[in-house]
């Protein structure tokens, strides 16, 4: 039994952002599907009353003073911008 | 059919922290594109966030404030998408465990009070500004990186009506709190609503719209009343509501289709491994909780049971913390309630509508008010003279007394003074006497009327009503 | 390294370009080089008299730490023409300590790789036979130290990028506790597992650049608050009494036999200077390469999210709008194990599939962490090797990504526990390649991992040997 279908590949490579062709998809299919075939192992083990881990160790409230700084010079922000106008980053229109 | 409308709400509060949630760049609105920035903001490779304690703080006095109940573990996610705006690609959200749950609000509408139910509150960061140049997009990221608080409603408003009271008590609640300004047209509060219809007695949902660009709380109002009607026509009419998103057009007052929702959008909320969990144990409650000062319900209460006011006022009042502050120090510098409160609810609104200014800008304080009141009480000036020296005193500013005693606006009560004004306006206008003896009432209020523009407005108009009368008939 | 003080910081500086200049066409360590900086910044210091211990050591870095000024890639397309705005706080330790860096190293693609054949720029080759791989994914960091180009590098370890290389290489790789050293500045690939660690020839070397960039730092929310040690006061060579565990499943199936014998003889000379040996187990270590992809890939999906052309880095040319400039972008910007790894990683947190993937895998990494601690109730370390074979042949696997992973079989687990873990040299192959001993601690406790790693050291010669370059 397939974990994947080349279907959901294509859709994850849209919710990732990524262009892909049809050979990839075919590729990352086969692929994508033995990695999560191998990482099915997992169900072996009972984890019904294991609480996950997000963080390794046990820290918490780390919190910083509410003390502000003047920011970047627009220069810097601007320095490896693809692209620019009016000391904006400038995109392809977001109105479809 | 007859339908009854679900509505809920998304509000997102600005909170007016000095820095940024996970930066210390200033988080203020108004600079220049770009300025107010550091790399963590940018989502520079290798940056990490540091959590604003403040910003900690502020949302957990904004979810007391609605009566939320607290997180004893609060844990931040990443909500991940794309979007030029949005410079990691993910926000850092609250999913599972938000500050704020179970919290309400109470409304009043057509004299009834109702419950709104608010399902959470949770702190997040705000996104950057995009802004249309022809065929680009322009990014300024200023605002990325604001802490935000977003507040979301039970499905328990039933009218637009409902949705803008909702909004009106909340955004007052929350300005009470002095934790955000809450102005929209800054963006410092912004607002989604969702809404369905069904006909009325059952009990599941109708598909449900989400309207957007709601750039006033008229606008919501409008919005959903464009909204409900649509979506009754289209079932009427046989048709089926699609789930998808309207952008609320101000210029026709109609809804416009933005996008149809293909599912459930997958952000792929995972918990965020940068950010550790806040703990929030009573004592931090506590503090909190001591900070939160009288809220606006409580306050109208106390206007009601204790300076004597009614229902009305006290609720135009405390609608404004600004200004409900200014009224209370105008009575504790000595104005009667029932006056204060009436130049509060009139004349400072106006001036400030037609000046569109803040009152903080003006030069009217709560003493000069209040000396104002006093002289107007006690009939040292006229409410016609009182308008001039309000005038005088919210742009110059200065004590009434003085201004009244400078200017001699001092009004004329002396019975003698005031029966030379009479006598020659009735010996200037026979005709009204005439019409006056005929019948016409109105002939006495055009007499006052050149009484008081002889005295510049100084003549006592009561004395002056009385002095007419005796004087018109020994004529 | 430390004792060569008598000469001075230019020449130190010059001998190391020099060395660069003779063996990087082969070696391939270096990614971007900063000579005429690096050369102006001995002047400086040699005049200032610094006299700091690390005061004018060259060192490289590895691509994925941004250093303000001086490109960083991260080994990837997306990043080739990225100047940073800003140095990590590593960088800025060094700055401190009074390192000169002299270039950035070469590594797998946002340090996805055990081969450094993941860099979108140059394959790097193993110093001691070029036609096999450095390990990686700081290969560049550890092939650069082995071919002595440099005396100090530093690394980036998630699943055992510092010590499989550095086992590869025959050098001295360390992974702090994660929290021990600040990740501000370090190009994010798994948040959870990231540890910066340095690369050097010997154990002492390698304390003492440890102690320069350790602490806690007011920019990083998981960088803990732990006093700062002197590492390099502890190496007494005194490891009586001390307490060794030996995971029977770091010996078992899958280790290569000269691998499992290297690890038995080491075990022999710790017995000789005085300590104790036992077998145990750490039964979930099995499932550690299955966790770690579902949990670095799924972070990694987010982390490298924000490569999207917009602010900085690689935009594609001629979308058609937005979203397509967003595809195209990634899709020319990333390589295939990048790819596959963000597809992965979008996959197992997508509806639906979180608690089967995603959630599963943190909860196992719970099992993970618990096994060692368990263990570590009763032992002051825990010791096997670091790779199950020396480095294999470049081309070998590559086209093999799980024959690839499980080459972090042995190193994964210490990651997703959060224990410091260091290799050292210990031994060669057949084919002549070096094999390298995993020293594994407590939480925080690098003192005693040092300690043990140092006095194995010097009862072995395996670190004075050089490839002969």
């Amino acid at each position: 039994m397939t974990r994947i279908s080349e279907e959901q590949v294509r859709h994850v490579a849209h919710l990732a952002r990524l262009a892909v062709t049809d050979e990839e998809v075919h590729t990352f299919t086969e692929q994508l599907d033995a990695i999560i075939t191998f990482a099915e192992q997992l169900n072996e083990l009972d984890t019904s009353n294991v609480k996950p881990t997000s963080h390794v160790l046990n820290m918490k409230n780390v919190l910083r003073k509410d003390e502000s700084a003047p920011g970047l010079d627009r220069e810097d922000v601007l320095k490896n911008a693809p692209d620019q106008q009016d000391g904006q980053i400038r995109v392809p229109s977001i109105i479809e | 059919m007859q339908f009854e409308t679900v509505i809920g709400l998304e509000v997102h509060v600005e909170l007016k922290t000095n820095s940024k949630i996970f930066s210390s760049a200033p988080a203020h609105f108004g600079a220049e594109p770009n300025t107010n920035t550091t790399v963590i903001d940018l989502g520079y490779p290798g940056v990490l966030p540091v959590m604003n304690e403040k910003a900690v703080e502020f949302a957990m006095k904004a979810a007391m404030a609605i009566n939320c109940e607290i997180a004893e573990e609060s844990i931040w996610d990443r909500k991940n998408y794309f979007y030029p705006d949005n410079p990691k690609a993910y926000q850092v959200s609250q999913n599972d465990k938000p500050i704020g749950e179970h919290g309400w609000v109470e409304i009043e509408v057509n004299g009834e009070t109702k419950r709104i139910g608010i399902t959470r509150l949770h702190l997040e960061e705000d996104a950057g500004k995009l802004t249309h140049a022809g065929k680009h997009s322009l990014c300024d990221y200023n605002r990325q990186g604001t802490p935000l608080v977003e507040i979301v409603s039970e499905p328990d408003i039933r009218t637009p009506e409902e949705a803008y009271a909702f909004l009106e008590k909340l955004k007052a609640i929350i300005q009470y709190t002095e934790v955000s300004d809450c102005k929209m047209e800054e963006g410092s509060l912004r607002c989604d609503a969702n809404i369905s219809i069904r006909p009325f007695g059952q009990d599941e949902f109708g598909t449900r719209t989400e309207l957007k660009n709601l750039n006033s709380f008229n606008f919501v109002r409008k919005g959903l009343e464009y909204e409900e009607k649509r979506q009754a026509e289209v079932v009427s009419s046989g048709g089926k509501v699609e789930q998808e998103t309207r952008r609320f057009d101000e210029s026709t007052g109609k809804t416009i289709l933005m996008r149809v929702k293909e599912g459930s959008d997958d952000y792929r909320y995972f918990p965020e491994p940068d950010l550790l969990p806040v703990y929030i144990d009573e004592e931090w409650k506590e503090r909190v909780r001591a900070s939160i000062p009288e809220l606006p319900d409580a306050r109208k209460k106390r206007y009601m049971e204790e300076l004597g006011l009614p229902a009305h006022d006290a609720k135009i009042l405390t609608m404004s913390k600004e200004i409900a502050d200014f009224f209370e120090a105008t009575v504790a510098a000595g104005a009667a309630a029932k006056l204060a409160s009436n130049w509060m609810m009139g004349e400072v609104p106006a001036y400030l509508n037609a000046e569109g200014k803040e009152l903080a800008e003006t030069k009217l304080t709560p003493e000069n008010l209040a000396g104002m009141i006093k002289l107007l009480e006690e009939g040292t000036i006229s409410s016609k003279i009182a308008k001039t020296v309000f005038k005088e005193i919210i742009e110059n500013g200065g004590d009434a007394e003085a201004i009244v005693k400078e200017k001699g606006l001092v009004q004329i009560s002396d019975e003698s003074a005031l029966l030379k004004f009479v006598n020659d306006a009735l010996d200037a206008n026979p005709q009204s006497i005439a019409d006056f003896k005929e019948g016409k009432k109105k002939a006495i209020g055009f007499l006052v009327g050149q009484i008081m523009k002889a005295s510049k407005g100084q003549a006592n108009p009561q004395a002056i009503n009385k002095l007419l009368a005796e004087e018109i008939q020994k004529r | 390294m430390l004792e060569k003080k008598e000469v001075s910081i230019p020449d130190l500086v010059d001998e190391s370009f020099k060395r660069i200049a003779a063996v990087d066409g082969d070696v391939k360590a270096f990614i971007t080089l900063d000579e005429e900086n690096a050369r102006k910044q001995a002047e400086e210091a040699q005049s200032a008299g610094k006299t700091g211990i690390l005061s004018g050591i060259p060192i490289g870095v590895k691509d994925n730490i941004v250093t303000k000024g001086l490109r960083t890639t991260a080994a990837s397309q997306i990043l080739r023409n990225f100047d940073p705005i800003y140095d990590a706080t590593v960088v800025n330790k060094l700055h401190e300590a009074g390192t000169i860096t002299v270039g950035k190293l070469n590594m797998d693609e946002f340090a996805m790789g055990s081969s450094t054949e993941n860099s979108s720029f140059q394959k790097t080759r193993n110093p001691w036979n070029l036609n096999h791989v450095p390990g990686g994914s700081s290969g560049g960091s550890a092939a650069s130290v082995a071919a002595g180009e440099v005396p100090f590098s530093l690394g980036s370890d998630t699943g055992g990028s510092i010590r499989q290389p550095a086992s590869f290489c025959g050098v001295v790789g360390m992974k702090p506790t994660y929290g021990r050293v600040s990740r501000f500045g370090l190009i994010a690939f798994a948040s959870s597992l990231d540890q910066i660690g340095p690369i050097t020839r010997n154990v002492e070397d390698n304390a003492h650049l440890l102690e320069a960039i350790v602490g806690i730092d007011p920019h990083d929310s998981t960088s803990a608050n732990v006093p700062a040690e002197k590492f390099s006061a502890n190496l007494t060579g005194d490891i009586k009494g001390l307490r060794i565990a030996v995971p029977k499943e770091y010996l078992g199936e899958g280790v290569s036999e000269e691998v499992r014998q290297s690890v038995l003889s080491a075990l022999k000379v710790l017995e000789g200077l005085g300590a104790t040996w036992e077998e145990v187990s750490l039964p979930h270590s099995k499932y550690g390469v299955a966790t770690y992809y579902l949990l670095a890939s799924s972070e990694a999906s987010s982390n490298l999210a924000r490569f999207d052309g917009i602010r900085y880095g690689y935009r594609a040319e001629n979308a058609d709008n937005l979203i397509d400039l967003y595809k195209k972008t990634r899709a020319e910007g990333f390589g295939d194990e990048v790819k596959r790894r963000i597809m992965l990683g979008t996959f197992a947190l997508s509806s639906g599939y979180y608690d089967a993937y995603y959630k599963k895998a943190q909860q196992v990494r719970t099992l993970i962490k618990k096994d060692f601690e368990d263990v570590l109730e009763s032992y002051d370390v825990i010791i096997g090797p670091t790779t199950p074979t020396p480095a294999f042949k470049i081309g070998e696997i590559i086209d093999d990504p799980l024959t690839m992973y499980a080459n972090d079989i042995l190193t994964i687990p210490v990651n997703l526990a959060g224990v410091p873990g260091i290799s050292v040299p210990c031994g060669f192959a057949e084919n002549g390649l070096p094999l390298g001993l995993q020293i594994i601690g407590h939480h925080f406790d690098e003192k005693t991992v040092y300690r043990v790693a140092h006095a194995y050291e010097q009862a072995t010669d395996f670190h004075k040997q050089k490839p002969g370059l």
